[in-house]
């Protein structure tokens, strides 16, 4: 999965090293941002008020 | 068959990377929300007093969406949190919050608070450290309410006596100013409720 990703990336290791680079931060700005507050909810980590 | 397992194992090592990541936003990202917000809160507050001081009676909490300030001297100097009204998810991501219903600072019956242990800036992370005596201190609508410690329990998260206006005695007409305080225990759980209770001390007018 990764070395196919390497061969599709174009250009020499300098900017292929860059684009990995932006390519990573981009999904883990979506991941932060955007998959983990939507997720949160759903884990049972920290629960606190007391109910029915 | 080597490129099938070699896709397994890196999905693996990158779901493993994702889960660690999450770990650090549950315990960081969710810090940095909160104290945005309770920036925020804690400004509209002060904006309140300041208002209420120069206009006469216009009640600091209706203006802010807060109850009130809530300090425990034992949790250190610098423990002060704005005090939301409600318990939703929503409103604990911003703070210590106040269940609708229960009774208002001061006032006879239950004041009752929960807070986040372990995410969201983790208000209520030490009140376990609480003891028998020490204060809690509710600044609300310009006075001063002091609480003591009077006990700590551990109990089942479905367990609503604990809010009841007598803690413990649905039953009961309550006669005196209590607090209660609640989070999960044990910490990164949802299994129980750690509860503190106290009982109110004091009250001054010029907070």
């Amino acid at each position: 999965m990764y070395g196919w990703i390497w061969r599709i990336i174009p250009g020499g290791t300098g900017v292929k090293l860059v684009t990995v680079l932006v390519l990573a931060g981009a999904a883990g700005v979506v991941l932060w941002c955007v998959v983990f507050p939507m997720l949160e909810p759903h884990v049972p980590v920290d629960r606190v008020t007391v109910g029915p | 068959m080597r490129a099938l397992l070699r896709a397994c194992g890196e999905l693996s090592v990158t779901a493993g990377l994702v889960m660690l990541l999450f770990c650090g936003y549950l315990l960081w990202g969710t810090s940095s929300y909160t104290e945005w917000y309770q920036r925020v809160l804690k400004r509209e507050l002060r904006d309140a007093r300041a208002g209420t001081a120069a206009h006469g009676n216009r009640p600091a909490h209706v203006r802010a969406g807060t109850v009130g300030l809530i300090r425990i001297p034992r949790l250190g100097r610098d423990y002060e949190y704005a005090v939301l009204e409600g318990v939703t998810t929503e409103d604990l991501r911003r703070g210590p919050g106040h269940y609708p219903g229960t009774a208002m600072p001061g006032g006879v019956g239950n004041f009752v608070l929960s807070g986040h242990r372990t995410t969201y800036a983790a208000p209520f992370n030490r009140i376990d450290e609480l003891r028998r005596g020490d204060e809690i201190i509710i600044d609300s609508t310009g006075r001063r309410y002091t609480y003591r410690v009077s006990g700590k329990q551990v109990v089942d998260p479905a367990d609503v006596d604990v809010i009841a206006p007598v803690p413990g005695h649905p039953d009961r007409t309550p006669s005196k100013a209590v607090i209660t305080l609640t989070t999960c225990h044990p910490e990164y759980s949802a299994r129980q409720r750690l509860v503190v209770f106290g009982v109110l001390a004091g009250t001054r007018d010029d907070a």
